[in-house]
């Protein structure tokens, strides 16, 4: 006879010494392996939990300013290093990681509106509402309270952006300005109707072009190359804050006073390539994460949001009672934290995902995220855990300004349907993307 | 002449798409890892986003279910094989051939426990396959290491136990005795008392839910979570005593054979049973079902033993027994035991064509077959008897290839509390048992708008049951609908004043006087 049985010899299963690992043996076959959705779905469930559980978004909060904060921006080339201006004229360099100012400087005599990086070293430019641009280096030798340079200008300036690698930044106040480093006045007048441009802002990537915004609900795309604007979009409502996506040349995400913010394509404007919606008024300011897949918005309701670009609504909503009206968001440069300055005179950094922990993750611990956050994504259309997941606590004048917007809305909507079922001429349903573009214009070559 | 060089040179700089090397058409084996049959995208009527997002699922789960194929080679173990030369055959090898035929180690696995005081021996192995539980009739208890032959505790309760299984691990068991259950630590301590269930006689323990069902001569199915303590499900056959029962370990249904021959499926949230079978002509004495939850075997007092499929509730063979059985084992590789007299008969591949003749038999000399289970990971199979417990070589019974993450032969004391932890955090829901556990997370086929039909009104019953007004009798889709009900639901509704109504209105304010009447209480103030 031919027999054969299963024998084991406990050599090949059991470890040699104490400090060798266990080994383990592993079977795929799914017959031992029972109850893998039901499994799965209880190991989502209780993620989701956890992931709420340890939801801690607020990391620090860097006080030392007067007045609010009104405009931030990165260090040039220190990850842990920002940049904030504030009311008074006063302009701080902050250190992250110490959470305390490494720089300060009482720069201008009015309200500092903009600041900037510039090319070399850690330079960094500002403007203000005092019609001086002052260049600034924080590691001179003698007298780094003293600009390198200073600019005067004809107008207040209400905002500054610099060129990514040559020594050329644009202001806006009145109009668009054109300035050369070496050049006491500006080089340059971009104009196209408008009264006055509230922000500029140049793209990294596609270094020629920049945008500005204007208080006549337009927002205008300027070439230098051609030294002209290219083309130029009105919306129903004033853009806010402007910023490009750090990866792709072509798309930028704008802050709008209709409480949405809306990404574009420079190529075609005539509809939004996705509009970020949930905010309960105004949005101050928008930014991308270094990686370009998301963005955070701070918005004058109070409460500063944090999106994935590709959809609709926020992921997540940050709110303190000590937090009043955000006018100024920052990503940080290594896309965890996210940054606020608001009108109470505090910068606080934020965690950008709120359960994520701080520190080295080792390789089992990265790996155990990893597939808690893949069955996320895999169970989270269910009840139980889409309900959990989604639930975050927000102050009650913003739950109760949500719900009479949703209600008006949804009102007229209604009114909308109706109005369309017995409409002769059946016309297509406006589109929440180019609803709320008037229209775009180009420039023709002249 | 020039436009050919043209192409030539512009061929060179263009590569032909190489394949990926891990991109294989085919690898042996794959389908036992694919779940289910994969989605077309381009044959799809949807939007370009979710066609790629399709396709890219598509192309990981191939790809995940080729390395899972490939990943078999890593297997230590192979499954067992008895094959005969020549003119014998494999039904016809005794025991004690095998015996010499075989290595120490599995020869030492062929034993004989002659315990003939106590009566017939109930028996469980735990999941690992590695620790053994014996209860006699007469009121022995015993749990050992088998393959190390060490004995964590044997004692004597001093009345009838009727079944004995392990609980999760090796550490708790439970003991259906005269008429409660018990629940006793593996050093023979008795650490509970199920006062709810009473006279059982099976008792499974289901352990990805952590629940424990037992089933007695009143006809109760009850379900007790082991983890939490709680009597999760009192279920009512209706069918009367009940004294087989087995677990469908794919998922986790109870099957109960019946006096009247037929075969009930329950899960502890539904009433009612999910399915009900008519098997056999009389009396079902012994049921099995396999791994996979594809067949089941029952076998009855008219002497028959008949193979289902459970997915699709067919009847795939019947063969004739001598006499009924009284236990039916089926291993992780599909082998078949049938214990039946004093013998026991072991069929192979009797799922898929029909047999003339078994795989192996073992005959136990004057002692009557009580229990029969086949050790996981093992190739041995348990047999309780009347007069004690063997234990025999069934070459290809076991799985070869244990997963440690899931049952490890081999654990260690830290190893197995860890698992405990885990076991006890993925632990299923009682709701979440149903005849087809692949549904979970998975959408239904009710349109939208029938959804929101069923929404509506349902607001609308829950407005007016708040407003006390009477709702409109709608047809309801669940649970039995007869037109009795419906008639006596509506009846209820409206507002008729007739005897039965009084009545009752009077025996509630008698009720309410005697409630509101001073209790005459002896209190301290009446001494004086």
């Amino acid at each position: 006879m031919k027999i054969k049985t299963i024998s084991r010899s406990s050599a090949d299963y059991v470890r040699e010494r104490s400090q060798d690992i266990h080994k383990v043996q592993r079977n795929l076959d799914p017959t031992i392996h029972p109850f893998e959705q039901g499994r799965e779905y209880v190991r989502a469930l209780n993620a989701t939990k956890l992931g709420r559980m340890f939801a801690k978004p607020f990391v620090a909060g860097l006080s030392g300013h007067i007045d609010g904060v009104y405009c931030m921006t990165k260090h040039p080339h220190l990850l842990s290093s920002m940049i904030s201006g504030s009311g008074d004229g006063e302009i701080r360099v902050w250190n992250l990681s110490e959470q305390e100012t490494s720089w300060s400087v009482q720069a201008h005599k009015g309200m500092v509106t903009g600041v900037s990086a510039g090319v070399n070293n850690d330079q960094f430019l500002s403007c203000s509402t005092d019609k001086t641009i002052k260049i600034w280096q924080p590691s001179a030798e003698q007298g780094s309270s003293e600009p390198l340079e200073t600019y005067l200008g004809q107008y207040s300036f209400t905002g500054l952006s610099h060129h990514r690698k040559d020594p050329l930044f644009i202001t806006s106040g009145n109009s668009v300005e054109l300035w050369d480093e070496q050049r006491s006045e500006p080089i340059q007048d971009f104009a196209w109707g408008a009264d006055s441009y509230q922000t500029v802002k140049f793209n990294q990537v596609e270094t020629n072009i920049f945008s500005s915004c204007g208080t006549d609900r337009t927002i205008v795309l300027y070439d230098l190359r051609t030294s002209k604007p290219i083309s130029k979009m009105i919306m129903t409502l004033k853009t806010n804050a402007i910023c490009w996506n750090p990866i792709e040349a072509y798309t930028f995400a704008t802050a709008n006073e209709d409480h949405n913010a809306y990404i574009f394509d420079m190529r075609n404007m005539k509809a939004a390539r996705n509009v970020l919606k949930d905010h309960v008024s105004a949005v101050m300011d928008v930014d991308y994460s270094p990686t370009g897949q998301e963005i955070v918005t701070g918005s004058y309701d109070r409460t500063i949001r944090l999106y994935d670009a590709k959809r609709g609504h926020s992921y997540d909503v940050y709110h303190t009672k000590r937090m009043q009206r955000v006018f100024s968001v920052q990503y940080s440069m290594d896309s965890k934290f996210v940054l606020s300055g608001s009108d109470d005179g505090n910068v606080r950094i934020w965690k950008a995902h709120a359960n994520e922990k701080l520190g080295i993750k080792d390789r089992r611990e990265r790996t155990h995220l990893e597939y808690m956050d893949k069955l996320k994504e895999r169970y989270g259309h269910m009840k139980e855990i889409k309900r959990i997941d989604r639930h975050r606590h927000v102050p009650v004048e913003i739950k109760r300004a949500d719900h009479v917007k949703k209600e008006m809305l949804q009102a007229r909507k209604n009114k909308d349907e109706r109005r369309r079922k017995y409409d002769q001429h059946k016309q297509p349903r406006a589109s929440e993307r180019s609803k709320n573009i008037i229209g775009v214009s180009k420039q023709t070559s002249s | 002449m020039a436009n050919q060089d043209k192409k030539g040179s512009a061929a060179l700089l263009v590569k032909p798409n190489k394949k990926k090397i891990a991109e294989r058409h085919h690898v042996e084996n794959e389908e036992k890892y694919t779940r289910g049959s994969s989605l077309n995208a381009k044959k799809m009527k949807a939007g370009y986003k979710l066609k790629e997002k399709i396709r890219k699922q598509e192309k990981e789960a191939k790809e995940a279910a080729q390395a899972a194929a490939l990943a078999e080679r890593l297997h230590g173990e192979e499954a067992g094989y008895l094959e005969a030369e020549g003119m014998e055959k494999t039904k016809n090898f005794k025991q004690d051939q095998l015996a010499d035929a075989v290595d120490i180690n599995t020869s030492s696995k062929i034993f004989n426990l002659d315990l003939d005081e106590f009566g017939p021996y109930a028996l469980d192995y735990t999941r690992n396959g590695r620790h053994l539980l014996l209860g006699g009739k007469k009121g022995h208890i015993a749990a050992f290491d088998w393959q190390t032959s060490k004995l964590h505790f044997e004692t004597h309760v001093k009345e009838t136990v009727r079944d004995v299984t392990w609980l999760h691990n090796e550490t708790m068991l439970a003991a259906a005795q005269k008429k409660y259950v018990f629940i006793y630590d593996n050093n023979g301590m008795e650490v509970h008392r199920m006062k709810n269930h009473i006279e059982v006689n099976k008792l499974e323990f289901l352990p990805y839910h952590f629940l424990l069902a037992s089933v007695g001569n009143a006809g109760y199915l009850k379900y007790q979570d082991t983890s939490t303590g709680q009597l999760v499900a009192e279920l009512r056959t209706k069918l009367g005593g009940c004294d087989t029962m087995t677990q469908n370990p794919w998922n986790a249904v109870i099957n109960l054979g019946h006096g009247n021959g037929t075969v009930t499926m329950w899960a502890p949230t539904m009433t009612t049973p999910l399915v009900k079978m008519l098997c056999h002509k009389a009396r079902v004495t012994a049921m099995a079902v396999d791994p996979s939850g594809r067949y089941m075997a029952t076998a009855g007092l008219d002497n028959k033993l008949k193979v289902w499929d459970i997915r699709k509730y067919g009847l795939i063979q019947e063969y004739s027994t001598k006499a009924p059985a009284a236990s039916l084992s089926i291993s992780q590789r599909g082998l078949l035991a049938v214990g039946w007299n004093s013998q026991v008969t072991i069929w192979k591949d009797i799922f898929r064509t029909k047999q003339t003749a078994p795989y192996m038999q073992h005959l136990q000399a004057g002692s009557m077959m009580n229990d029969l289970e086949f050790c996981p990971f093992e190739d041995v199979l348990g047999v309780g008897h009347q007069k004690g417990m063997s234990s025999i070589v069934v070459p290809g019974a076991g799985e070869p290839n244990f997963d440690s993450l899931e049952a490890n032969p081999y654990q260690t004391k830290k190893q197995r509390q860890e698992a405990e932890v885990h076991g006890l955090l993925d632990k299923l829901q009682p709701e979440m048992i149903m005849l087809d556990p692949t549904q979970i997370g998975k959408m239904t086929r009710a349109t939208k708008e029938e959804a929101q039909k069923r929404q509506r009104e349902d607001q609308a019953e829950q407005a007016a049951e708040a407003d006390d007004l009477p709702t409109k009798d709608r047809k309801r889709m669940r649970g039995r609908n007869s037109s009795l009900k419906r008639y006596l639901r509506k009846k209820e509704r409206r507002n008729i004043v007739d005897q039965d109504k009084l009545d009752t209105m009077d025996q509630l304010q008698k009720l309410q006087k005697d409630q509101a009447k001073p209790s005459s209480g002896f209190t301290t103030l009446d001494i004086f």
